[in-house]
């Protein structure tokens, strides 16, 4: 058995049984459901406005987009204003692509070499990657935010109709929201690929398999709850909006389910910015992605630049005279 | 190469399914074939950088400065703040394994540590251990080592790293695919950074950066040898043009200096790119008066310091400005390189700008303003050829090229660090009939390396070059064979000398040339007698039975 992911599902079944057993056992619904989620908000706010704010701290000393096109140049040419863009207006786009459709991975492609007659190298793209990576994210989204009717009241508008989309495909009762099931099939695509995909296996860590368990976790239990064991949901709102008003409650009638759904929420919360997760927020500051092309034509300033010793002309005159002098080459000092 | 891998062998050894197990439990073998020679120490010295002595990667003593330790955990640190880029590539990557078969090193060795993402864990790991919290708590609970994914700095770990950051050519190809833009060339060029303070350099590198510094250029020419070959080249094109181009040097009051690497003034073939450079030059001085001028102290494009330090690249490109500054030229053109072009495109200003002391580049024969390069004022030469051709300023005669049945390879640096991708095709085009492009997915923004590049092109590591040059040579065979194509296109002085041992390893019977070469052919200087022959003294089209008679 592969411990990088066998250590990764043992804690997270481990952490499901510690709030259930806690809950239903010993009633230690204050500390899952309170202590530890204010816990994990606070680090997660703490670790994010830390770690972005430590990137930043780091100098950019050097304006190197990768261009992914046609560089501004004569006025004849034409130029690729996204993926080699010179102005802000054009980055703004890359960015909105890469951040918004994951424009890089969308071109990702498959290398495949057929050792026969004719030794080929063959390239064609690989569209499975982008697709489960953009099903699980928007998945997570809609997830997230069809999540805010537990702590808004009233329930604004907007977050209805996302319900009403969210819901189209009805079948049975309750309704099945598309994006739960999007994203535990995503996450459970994402886990087969890293498990069974010889690369990607080879290059995975624990860390790697850590926040898919956690996260197919957090979404199995929350699908359990709403379609099978049919939580309270009156109580998980009093529960919720008791934490946002910090009026905290602990409604009676939710069970150690609900329980285990928040301890591994609060545990992705306070992981995510001391691990790659951070990658929501690096990608904004990534200096490959967000700068413009356009070092010829505007001078970026190095905030560290320091001089350094150069071997001078005159040095170099100085070594070769008699001999640019013979060759016939100009010199600055005769002699 | 006889005593090399025969293709065949090599590509038998391809197997892009790595084993099972933990990459940190391989240990690393520094093999024959896969790595370049130690840097010689008088080299070393000639910058005063750290650690000269004789030493030998092979050697279980590499002779490491007592706190080697210390050196590479202080050297992080202060990455860590001066490159952002270093700090979020340090954290952000989640392994998705897009980049792994983008790498022409991967793709031709199927060594899984040439997957960029795996090298770039190598030293991860080692930033993971030493600089995040995540670690430091996982380290108190027992096993907890193991799942942070760290690993503490050894003698083997430098050793592998050694081993594979010197088989990454700082390509940028990766980084095309990366969903958050990781560039592995950056991750690349820290790593030597960090060899370079335990004068642990390669010494393909060290030597040119010695020469370069100390002469002007990689190959240590000094001035009146300079003037000398170039000089030969004048006489080949008078026997071959009946007019003699007449190179200046070290001219003050030039209207511009020109700058390209010494590789065109040395090696075949780049050499016939130079002479198409002279000819271009003699034609531009005669129809338009245009004045050039060659510099014998900064008579080096190229500048492998990139592949040393950042300190060491500003350094060696100093020299280009300070050149320009003392002749009193309007403003620089650079010829056709690579990685010079990077430095020059990405770093030059910022480093050694502000170039105020130049006019904003203006070609004076079209008017055309290079807007694109009115800070760092130095214009790429074929920026420039394109906007003569365009505004009709070149009488050319393709016929002189039409036994050339062209494609054409973007050099990594010039593509995903510029993106100057249709320059040169406008120029190609214009001077040579036949041109097939390769397929899609080796070209423009995704196309491979030499396989030889950032300071690999050296002897001892053919298998490595061959290896990683595969890929590239892989595309080549097939508009080869689909198109009959004989000669393969390329702005890059390494390219030109790598790109032609790897054509006849893996596709005999393709050249490379310059695209200056082709321009040489085909121009038409005033007064020049009926050419018979093309710059290579090979018979042009239509003059092959003459010279049978």
């Amino acid at each position: 058995m592969n411990q990088k992911y066998m250590l990764p599902l043992a804690g997270v079944f481990l952490l499901f049984l510690l709030a259930y057993a806690g809950v239903e056992g010993v009633g230690l619904q204050w500390l899952f459901g309170i202590v530890i989620p204010y816990l994990a908000v606070i680090a997660f706010i703490y670790g994010f406005v830390n770690r972005v704010m430590c990137w930043a701290g780091s100098a950019v000393p050097f304006r190197i987009p990768t261009t992914c096109g046609q560089q501004k140049s004569l006025p004849w040419i034409k130029q690729n204003r996204i993926d080699n863009p010179d102005t802000a207006i054009g980055v703004f786009i890359r960015m909105l692509f890469e951040i918004f459709l994951f424009r890089s991975l969308f071109r990702n492609t498959k290398a495949a070499f057929n050792r026969d007659e004719n030794n080929k190298l063959t390239y064609s793209w690989e569209i499975f990657l982008w697709l489960g990576a953009l099903a699980f994210h928007y998945g997570f989204l809609v997830v997230i935010l069809r999540h805010l009717r537990f702590f808004l009241e009233p329930v604004p508008v907007c977050l209805t109709f996302l319900e009403y989309l969210d819901g189209i495909v009805q079948i049975g009762l309750p309704g099945i929201f598309l994006s739960g099931i999007v994203l535990l099939a995503a996450a459970l695509f994402l886990l087969a690929r890293r498990i069974f995909d010889a690369k990607v296996s080879y290059i995975s860590l624990a860390a790697d398999y850590f926040p898919l368990f956690l996260i197919i976790g957090i979404a199995a239990t929350g699908i359990a709850m709403r379609y099978f064991t049919k939580v309270d949901i009156v109580g998980v709102k009093e529960f919720t909006m008791g934490l946002v008003t910090f009026h905290p409650v602990i409604p009676p009638g939710v069970g150690g389910l609900f329980y285990a759904h928040v301890l591994m929420v609060s545990v992705l919360f306070a992981y995510f910015p001391m691990s790659k997760l951070m990658h929501a927020g690096g990608i904004f500051l990534s200096p490959t992605r967000n700068m413009a092309n356009n070092t010829r034509a505007k001078r970026h300033i190095n905030p560290w630049n320091y001089a350094v010793d150069v071997h001078t002309y005159e040095q170099y005159e100085d070594h070769f005279r008699e001999k640019m002098i013979e060759a016939g080459l100009p010199v600055d000092k005769e002699e | 190469m006889s005593d090399e891998l025969k293709p065949d062998q090599l590509l038998d050894k391809i197997d892009h399914t790595p084993s099972c197990g933990n990459w940190m439990d391989t240990p690393v073998h520094i093999r024959p074939g896969m790595y370049c020679y130690a840097a010689k120490a008088e080299s070393v010295e000639t910058l005063g950088l750290p650690n000269a002595r004789p030493w030998n990667p092979t050697d279980d003593d590499w002779k490491l400065p007592e706190n080697w330790k210390e050196i590479i955990h202080n050297a992080i640190k202060e990455r860590l703040e001066r490159f952002r880029t270093f700090k979020v590539f340090m954290d952000i990557c989640v392994r998705c394994g897009a980049c792994a078969d983008k790498c022409h090193f991967f793709l031709g060795t199927g060594d899984p540590k040439n997957m960029p993402v795996l090298r770039a864990e190598l030293l991860r790991s080692v930033y993971r251990n030493d600089f995040t919290k995540a670690a430091q708590i996982l380290k108190m609970i027992p096993g907890g080592e193991k799942l942070s994914g760290g690993r503490p700095m050894t003698l083997d770990v430098l050793k592998e790293w050694w081993y594979y950051f010197f088989q990454c050519t700082e390509c940028r190809r990766c980084s095309v695919f990366c969903p958050y833009g990781i560039d592995t060339a950056e991750i690349t060029i820290m790593a030597r950074e960090i060899f370079n303070l335990l004068g642990l350099n390669i010494d393909w590198i060290a030597t040119p950066i010695s020469n370069c510094y100390k002469t002007g250029n990689h190959l240590g020419i000094q001035p009146h040898a300079f003037k000398e070959m170039i000089e030969f080249f004048t006489d080949d094109i008078e026997e071959i043009t009946g007019v003699n181009v007449e190179p200046q040097f070290n001219k003050k009051g030039a209207d511009i200096l020109f700058i390209t690497p010494s590789g065109d003034v040395f090696a075949d073939p780049g050499t016939y790119t130079c002479q198409g450079y002279l000819i271009l030059f003699k034609y531009l001085k005669d129809k338009y008066g245009l004045d050039v001028t060659w510099s014998t102290y900064a008579s080096e494009g190229g500048n492998f310091g990139f592949f040393t330090s950042h300190e060491t690249m500003k350094r060696l490109n100093a020299k280009m400005y300070a050149e320009a500054r003392r002749l009193g030229v309007k403003w620089i053109l650079g010829g056709e390189c690579g990685h010079m072009w990077r430095v020059i495109h990405q770093y030059m200003d910022t480093m050694n700008g502000p170039a105020d002391f130049l006019e904003e580049p203006v070609n004076p024969i079209t008017g055309t303003k290079f807007e694109n390069a009115k800070s760092t004022k130095m214009v790429h030469i074929t920026e420039f050829t394109a906007d003569l051709i365009k505004h009709g300023k070149l009488e050319l005669d393709k016929s002189r090229n039409a036994n050339r049945i062209m494609t054409y390879h973007d050099s990594c640096n010039t593509s995903r660090g510029m993106g100057l991708l249709d320059e040169p095709r406008y120029v190609l085009q214009h001077v040579c009939d036949n041109f097939f492009e390769m397929p899609p997915n080796t070209i423009r923004e995704q196309t491979f390396c030499c396989g030889s590049g950032s300071g690999l092109n050296a002897g001892e590591n053919m298998e490595l070059r061959m290896a990683g040059g595969l890929p590239r040579a892989n595309a080549v065979k097939y508009v080869h064979e689909k198109f009959g194509v004989n000669t393969l296109g390329t702005i890059c002085a390494i390219d030109r000398a790598a790109l032609s041992t790897l054509m006849e390893y893996w596709v005999p019977g393709v050249t490379v040339s310059g695209i200056h070469e082709l321009v040489g052919n085909a121009l038409i200087l005033p007064g020049e007698k009926e050419r018979e022959t093309d710059l290579r003294c090979d018979p042009l089209p239509g003059m092959e039975e003459e010279e049978d008679e």
